[in-house]
C-alpha cells in the first residue's frame, strides 16, 4: 500500500513518519512512534482506551486516520510527568486509588486532561459526561470521578 | 403505569481459596547486597493489589521498612509455583507463603547480625526502620544494609528464605458426601435499593449499602477500592451482561462493546460500605481479602429487590427489561410486595 509522510508534534516533539494511507493514529503512535501509552481496547471507538489529545481536544486514536494529524499537536499519557513532579491530576489518580488493572487509565487521564484544560472547575455531572466514552471494568468509576474532581481547580492541574 | 421502588437483601458466606486438589502457593525472598529485599512470586497482580499487600506482609515479617522491599510477580520462569489469582485466594495463600519465606530470611539476617555484634541472635530485634539492635541496648546497633554486606562479602552467607503454604487436598467422603472445600470464610451482607418501571421494564439502581467481613483489612484503601469496583461488576452481571441472551440460540449475541452492555460512569450510585475486621487465625496477619466476594451478594440482592418492586421473580441472569415485562404480563400486572415498616 502507498505510504504517505505525516509530520506532527507528539508531546511537544517534532515527529515525522511514513504511514499507510488507511492507517489509524493509534497504530501509528504505538508501532511507528513507539508510544505505547494509548491502549488498543476495542478498535471501534467504544471503549476509549486509545483516547489522545489532538490540538487539545480528545479523540479516539483507533478511529482517527493518521494522515489527518498532519501539522497538528498530538498529546498522549506518554508525555505526562513520570516520577517526581506529577501533575495534580496524576497525583489525584494515585492517591484516590483511581486505577486497578490500569488499562483504561491512559484514556481516562487524557479525557480528564481535556476537560480540566478547558474547564478547570467542572461539576460532577460534567466530569461524568467527559469520561462517558471511556469504559472501566475495575473501579466502578467512582474513584476516577472523585480523583478528577480532587484535581480540579488546582493550578496547572492536568 | 408507574415506577415502583424495591429493596432487596442478600448475605453470603464466602470461601477463601479452594482445596479440592490441594492449594499451594510459594514465595522466595532474598536480600540484595545493599540490604533491600526481593520477594519473588509467580502469583499475579491483576490490579487487585497483590504486589502492594505481599510487599506489606514481607516488610512486616522481615522487620524492615516497606520501601526496602520489592515484589516481582507473574513470571513462572523466575518465580516459584503458584496456583494463580482466583477463588479470592491471593492474600490468604500467597500472604502465608510470603510470611514463611520472609521469616526464614529474617532468621538468617539476625544470625548474620549476631555474628557482627557478637551477641546471641535471640537478644536482637529490628526497629522496622532498617536497623537491628540489642534488646534493651538500642545503642548496640547495626543497619540491615551493613548486615547484608557483611553476610555476603565477609561471612559468605545468604539472607534468603523459601516459603510454601499448602492447603491439603480434601477428598469427598464416599458415605456422607462430606468434604472441606476451604479453611476460612469471609462474609458479606448487602442491601440494594432500586426502581422498576413497569412500562419499560427498566431497572435503575439507586443506592447500595453493604457490610463486609474480610478478616483484617491489611490495606484498607485497597479493600475499599475492590468493594466499590466489584459491586459495579455485580450490578453489571445482574442487569446487563450476557454473551448468550437467548441460550442456546446464538442469535442476538453481542459481538462487541456496542452490544455487550456494561454500566458507564453515568450509572454510579451512592455505595456505603462498612468493613468489619475480625482477624482470621490461619490468615496472614488476619487478612482474608475481599476478592470475588465483592461482586457476589449484589446479584441476589438485585433479584430480591426486583421481586420486592414488581412481584416478578427472575431466576435467569441478567435481569433484563424483557424478562421483567414478561413476568409482569404473566402475573396480570405489577404486584409490588411492599415492605414492613416502609
Amino acid at each position: 500500500m502507498a505510504q504517505t509522510p505525516v509530520r506532527f508534534t507528539l508531546n511537544g516533539r517534532e515527529t515525522g513518519l511514513f504511514v499507510e494511507e488507511a492507517a489509524n493514529l493509534l497504530d501509528v503512535l504505538r508501532r511507528g512512534a513507539g508510544d505505547i501509552s494509548p491502549k488498543y481496547g476495542c478498535g471501534q471507538g467504544t471503549c476509549g482506551a486509545c483516547t489522545v489529545l489532538i490540538d487539545g481536544a480528545p479523540h479516539l486514536g483507533c478511529l482517527t486516520l493518521a494522515a489527518t494529524v498532519e501539522g497538528r499537536e498530538v498529546r498522549t499519557t506518554g508525555g505526562m510527568a513520570d516520577g517526581p513532579g506529577l501533575t495534580a491530576l496524576q497525583t489525584a489518580f494515585m492517591e484516590g486509588f483511581a486505577a486497578q488493572c490500569g488499562f483504561c487509565t491512559p484514556g481516562m487521564l487524557m479525557a480528564a486532561k481535556a476537560l480540566l484544560d478547558r474547564n478547570p472547575q467542572p461539576t460532577r455531572d460534567e466530569v461524568i459526561e467527559a469520561i462517558s466514552g471511556n469504559l472501566c471494568r475495575c473501579t466502578g468509576y467512582e474513584p476516577i470521578v472523585d480523583a478528577i474532581l480532587a484535581a480540579s481547580g488546582q493550578r496547572g492541574a492536568a | 403505569m408507574a415506577i415502583h421502588p424495591g429493596r432487596g437483601f442478600a448475605c453470603i458466606n464466602y470461601p477463601i481459596g479452594m482445596n479440592l486438589g490441594g492449594d499451594p502457593a510459594q514465595a522466595l525472598v532474598h536480600a540484595t547486597p545493599d540490604g533491600k529485599f526481593m520477594v519473588t512470586l509467580s502469583a499475579i497482580d491483576l490490579g487487585q493489589g497483590m504486589k502492594s499487600v505481599t510487599r506489606q506482609i514481607a516488610a512486616e515479617a522481615l522487620g524492615v521498612p516497606l520501601e526496602d522491599v520489592h515484589v516481582d510477580t507473574a513470571d513462572s520462569d523466575t518465580g516459584p509455583h503458584d496456583m494463580g489469582s482466583f477463588a479470592s485466594r491471593g492474600t490468604h495463600r500467597v500472604g502465608n507463603a510470603v510470611i514463611r519465606a520472609a521469616s526464614e530470611a529474617r532468621a538468617q539476617m539476625m544470625d548474620a547480625a549476631s555474628e557482627e555484634l557478637e551477641v546471641s541472635a535471640t537478644d536482637l530485634d529490628t526497629d522496622g526502620q532498617g536497623n537491628i539492635h540489642v534488646k534493651g541496648a538500642p545503642s548496640r546497633t547495626i543497619t540491615v544494609a551493613e548486615t547484608a554486606i557483611a553476610a555476603q562479602f565477609k561471612q559468605g552467607k545468604t539472607l534468603s528464605g523459601r516459603g510454601i503454604f499448602l492447603i491439603e487436598p480434601s477428598g469427598v467422603d464416599p458415605d456422607t458426601g462430606e468434604m472441606s472445600p476451604v479453611t476460612t470464610y469471609a462474609h458479606a451482607a448487602l442491601v440494594i435499593d432500586l426502581t422498576v418501571d413497569d412500562e419499560t421494564g427498566e431497572v435503575e439502581v439507586t443506592e447500595i449499602n453493604s457490610a463486609y467481613e474480610v478478616g483484617r483489612a491489611l490495606n484498607p484503601k485497597l479493600v475499599e477500592q475492590q468493594l466499590i469496583g466489584g459491586a459495579w461488576m455485580g450490578v453489571s452481571h445482574a442487569l446487563y451482561e450476557t454473551t448468550e441472551p437467548y441460550y442456546p440460540d446464538r442469535a442476538h449475541g453481542p459481538e462487541d462493546f456496542n452490544s455487550y452492555l456494561m454500566p458507564g460512569p453515568g450509572e454510579i450510585v451512592p455505595h456505603n460500605i462498612a468493613v468489619l475486621e475480625r482477624p482470621a487465625e490461619d490468615a496472614p496477619y488476619g487478612g482474608k481479602g475481599p476478592g470475588e466476594m465483592c461482586a457476589n451478594p449484589v446479584l441476589p440482592a438485585i433479584a430480591n429487590a426486583v421481586y420486592n418492586a414488581v412481584g416478578v421473580r427472575v431466576d435467569k441472569l441478567p435481569i433484563t427489561p424483557e424478562k421483567i415485562l414478561r413476568g409482569i404480563e404473566a402475573n396480570g400486572g405489577a404486584k409490588p410486595q411492599g415492605r414492613p415498616g416502609a
